[in-house]
This record gives C-alpha cells, structure tokens and sequence, in this order.
C-alpha cells in the first residue's frame, strides 16, 4: 500500500484502453464489461484515497524512484482526492449508461477506449506534481476528447470538433508558453520547487505575465467567457454521456482544477489574480444565463448554462476566503452531478423521441415518468431550491460574498440563480409538462407519440443513481458524513505555498 | 536577443494566420506554424551560445553548458503536436466529404 496508489489512478484507465483496443473488436458485449469495471475499481480506489488522505495526509508517489525536484512526482493530497472522486463518480455512471445509449453506434470498442484514454488523462492531470507532465495529461485528455466529439461524425459534429480543436490548441500553446517562461526563470518544473523558487526570487512581471498566459491557457480549457465560443458548439454535438463527461467534469479538471492549483500552491495568490478571477467569473456567471434562455435546442441550452455555473465556481475561488473557496469546490462536485443527470436526460429524451428541439416536445412526464422525474430534481437542484445540493452550495458562495465585503458581487450570484430558475422551469414546462406537440401526435420529424417509450434499464438506473445524489448532497456539508471530504481539499488550497513544505516535508527533504 | 525576436514574428505569423484564413487548410498550417514557435521558444531558453553538450566527462571542465532538459520536452511537445496535426487533417478531410469546401464560411450549419 501507500503512495503505489496513486499510479493505479492513471495505469488502470490506460492499461484497460489498451485491452479493449485488442480484445474489443472481436468480442460483443468485452468492451460494456471491462470499461465498467474499470471506472468502478477507479472510483473504488478514489473513495479509498480519500479516507487514506484523512489518516495519513499528503502521498508522494517518485516515479522511477527518481526523488523530485530531479524526478517527477505525483501527488495525491486532499484537493486531489476530492478531484479524483467527483472525476471518477461521473466516468462510472457514464460508463453505465453508455451501455444502452451508444448501441446505435455502429463500433462501442473506440467509443470506450477513447473515452478511457480522456479518463486517463483527467486522473493523470489531477494527480500531477510536475507542470510539464500536466500538460502531457492535459494534451492526452484534450486529443481524445476532441476524437469524442467528432464521434457521430455528421455534419454538426465534425463543425464543432474543428472549432473545438483550433480554440484547444491555442489554449494549450499558452500553456506550454507559460512553463517554457516559468522553466527559464526558475530552472525547475516541479511544482512544489517552482514554488520555493519563487518564495526566494520573488514574483517579477515575468510571474505575472505567465499567471496571465495560464488564465486564459486554462480559461480557455474551462470556457470563462471571452474564451467560451467552442463549448456550446462542442458539448452538444457529442454523444450524450460525453456531453456529460465534457459538461460534468473535463471543463473542471482540465480548467478550474488547474488555474486553482498553480495560482493557489504555485505561483501564490495576490489581489491582481482574484480581481482578474472575479471579474471573468460574474461575466461567466451573466453572459452564459442570459444566452441560455434564448435556446430552443435542449443540449444547447446545457451547454450554455455550463458556462453560467463555471461562473460561480470561478467566482468562488475569486473571493479566497475559506469559506468561499469550500462553497466553490462543493459547487463543483454538485455541478458535474447535476449537469451530467442533465446531460444524460437530455440523451434518454433524444433516444426515445428522436429530437432535441423542445418546440417538437411536449407532455413527455406522461410517457417518460423516470426521464422526467431526474430532470426535475436536478433542474431544482441547479436552481438553487431548496432541499437540493445546489442550494447550499450557491448558498455559501453568496454568503461568503456578503461576509468578504463582495456585495455587488453577491447580489449578482443570486441574480443568476434567479435567471437558472427561470429557464429551467420553461424547459420543464416545454419538454415535461402540458399537451404533446402537434409534431410529436403526427409523428411528423419525431417519434409518433404511441412509440414513445421509457429507455433500457442501465440508462435509468445511473440517471435515478444520479439524482439520488442530487437529493442527498446537502449531507456531506457535515463532516461526519462526508469523512471530512471537502475540508481537506479546502485546506490544500487554503495553506497556498505551504503545499512546497508539505511535498517536501513528507519526502523526508 | 533578436533570436527571440525572430521567435516572437514566428509566433505572430502563426496567430494571425489561424485568425485571418477562411481556409481549413490553411489555419492548420498557422497552427502548426504557432507551435514550431513556442517549441523553438522553449529550445532557445536552454540554448547557450557557443555551448557544448552536457556530456560529463573527468578532465574537462564543464563551463558553458546547453540545458538538455528543454529539448528532451521539445521532443515531447512536437509528437503530441504530430497527434494533434493528425487529428486535424483528418476531420478536414471529413468535412470535405461533408460539405465540399474547405472553406469556413461556406460550412455553417451549427447557429449562434
């Protein structure tokens, strides 16, 4: 046991892409098994590392026993574990449901090994103790996801996949840029010695001119407004569960994981960098409601509210108080549980009706009982109402707005959640409730109205699991329950630049 | 120093050509032209003049040394570049079977 761990969490994805890529193309029904049981052992192992960073701390793992800052080290502390679950929760209901969803696609085997590469890669990123080596993770996850959106490979999706793919690389070019200048002021790559580098250089404007080249690198990657043209283009066009992927947690690991980390434990937080984190955050936060509720196309809508939620993520870590940085970090875990049920009812809508135009639907409660019963919960959920996760969340985030002296910026977080409630009970109202449409009761450019049924069991059963969660979500605000998840990762970020001493201190150096 | 300004046109060349053409074609080449700069960029900062390779030995005294580590993760950046490219041409290739045209502003289907 020990820091072998943490290799599990990009060896197992890899090694399973891997087999399924030989024994997947000859054998029906290897690729559903081994894929699922591979994110399963993967979120297995995720909660067991949460509860390993709860009793031993910090895990450094030296690979080929090189001990850093000359080799590279992987890194496994309260943030990353609390990544790794949100990350691997959402693989594993996603592998589930792709069972049933991607039968219409003609070969399932590239689907999954694909979709195991971009796992490999979001873990491989996440546990990253070396900058060079998060952007090699980050170029895996990025290639595969780009190979994923294309995968109808149709006339909209091969559009947004180049989109896509332009708007990556440069994102990703800023990055390398960034730790080329970084390497050539510190003549380090590790993360935790750049740290301590820097502690005795001091920050130039060489520092501020790479966080720049990092935020709008990573912004880019996690859609913050002026760089958030590719996503509603991108995450509708794929298939649904990787919509759900892309929406629930790509955007998060490769993105706002990132910038959270280097700004926080790297390069150390100052007021230029929040101010810049607010400001992108409340534009996230208004750009991407308003443009939701002008959208008649279901996914479209998602997507756009995606960027709406990243908003009050971004705007979380922007006001840095501890309290605000455990409501952003819980908003992020609710956001890939809600936004991927989202996603996924919005794929088992298309799947039974064929459209995902919400003019062409209509009284589909009726028809699609489970469908529509998930989709209310996690439409209330990411309202903000109540019981739900995304209360207490949004909840938080507001309140510690109010406690740091943000309180325009408060009264805008609730402005939005007023705005998310609005177009959520109009997609309800559309798609849900009322009469069929005229379209639907002709059979006319969707499925006839008799035809319509509940889809296959896997699908509902990660669609009901998910909205369990969603109900649920609240409770891990108390620490019994939750195993003191989400303080640690609140505590990773919160100790900034004593992330170096802590590396370090648990490598005997 | 006019090396990095060299690196820097290169760069520019690069963005403007992925901003500026209509051609499919074309803004994978700009992009492949923005990344050859950021790649020699990063071989330039380890890059020592009149340098020699890192290559211990006892009688010599090692004074002007190139920094090995930057080319080994050039090395890296290039092949990912290499997946990349491919990745590309390849859904270039689908869109022209698609859609007839490389150009974009003939291939509009997505709205908004």
């Amino acid at each position: 046991m020990g820091s072998h761990l943490v290799t599990l969490f990009v060896i197992l994805p890899l090694a399973a892409a891997f087999l399924n890529l030989l024994i997947g193309r000859k054998m029906k029904g290897a690729p559903d098994i081994l894929a699922n049981l591979a994110t399963l052992a993967l979120l297995i192992a995720s909660v067991f590392s949460v509860f390993a960073v709860a009793k031993n701390g910090i895990f450094v793992y030296k690979v080929g026993s090189w001990v850093p800052p000359i080799g590279i080290a992987m890194v496994l502390d309260g943030l990353a574990a609390f990544m790794l679950v949100t990350v691997n929760l959402v693989a594993f209901l996603c592998t589930v449901y792709s069972v049933n969803y991607m039968e219409k696609f003609t070969s399932k085997w590239s689907f999954y090994t694909l979709f195991l590469l971009m796992l490999a890669g979001m873990n491989g990123v996440i546990i990253s103790g070396d900058m060079f080596n998060l952007f090699v993770f980050l170029e895996i996850a990025s290639v595969a996801s780009y190979a994923l959106v294309a995968f109808g490979t149709e006339h909209e999706e091969l559009e947004a996949t180049f989109k896509y793919m332009v708007m990556g690389t440069v994102g990703s070019l800023f990055i390398l840029l960034g730790i080329a200048l970084m390497y050539s002021y510190t003549s380090t790559l590790n993360m935790a010695d750049i740290s301590l580098t820097l502690a005795q250089k001091g920050l130039g404007n060489i520092t501020l001119f790479v966080s720049i080249l990092f935020i709008a690198g990573f912004g880019l990657k996690a859609a913050l407004v002026p760089f958030h043209a590719w996503l509603p283009d991108a995450h509708p066009s794929a298939p649904a569960p990787i919509s759900a992927m892309l929406s629930g947690v790509l955007i998060k690991s490769l993105g706002i994981y990132t910038i959270v980390r280097v700004l926080y434990n790297v390069i150390g937080v100052t007021k230029e960098f929040t101010n810049i984190l607010l400001v992108l955050g409340v534009l996230s936060m208004i750009v991407g409601a308003l443009l939701a509720m002008g959208q008649w196309d279901l996914k479209r809508l998602l997507a756009y509210s995606s960027i709406s939620q990243v908003g009050y993520i971004i705007l979380g870590i922007g006001i840095g108080t501890p309290l605000a940085i455990m409501g952003a970090l819980f908003h992020l875990f609710n956001h890939s549980v809600f936004k991927s049920l989202l996603f996924l009812n919005s794929g088992a809508i298309e799947y039974a009706s064929g459209t995902r135009d919400m003019r062409l639907m209509g009284g589909l409660r009726e028809k699609l009982p489970i469908t529509g019963w998930t989709s209310l919960i996690a439409s209330m959920s990411i309202a903000g109402v109540p019981p739900f996760n995304g209360f207490f969340s949004k909840l938080i985030i507001i309140f510690a707005a109010v406690q740091a002296g943000y309180i325009g910026y408060g009264f805008w977080a609730a402005l939005v959640s007023v705005l998310t409630l609005a177009y959520f009970i109009s997609v309800q109202k559309n798609v849900f409730f009322g009469a069929p449409s005229k379209a639907m009761l002709s059979g006319r450019d969707v499925a006839k109205w008799d035809d319509i049924k509940e889809p296959p069991l896997f699908m509902r059963l990660s669609m009901i699991a998910l909205a369990i969660i969603c109900i649920f979500g609240g409770l891990l605000l108390i620490p019994a329950v939750s195993g003191n998840f989400l303080n640690a990762a609140t505590e990773a970020l919160t100790a900034g630049r004593d992330y170096a001493n802590t590396i370090f201190g648990s490598l005997g150096l | 120093m006019y090396l990095y300004f060299l690196c820097l046109i290169l760069f520019i060349v690069g963005i403007y050509c992925i901003l500026r053409k209509r051609n499919l074609i074309k803004i994978i080449i700009g992009i492949i032209i923005a990344e050859y700069a950021v790649n020699l960029f990063f071989a330039l900062a380890g890059y020592r003049i009149d340098g020699r390779a890192p290559i211990y030995s006892q009688d010599q005294a090692i004074a002007n040394m190139v920094d090995p580590l930057p080319q080994a993760l050039v090395l890296t950046a290039i092949v990912i570049g290499l997946a990349v490219t491919a990745m590309m041409v390849a859904i270039a290739i689908r869109i022209y079977e698609k859609y007839g045209t490389f150009d974009i502003t003939k291939i509009r289907k997505l709205h908004g």
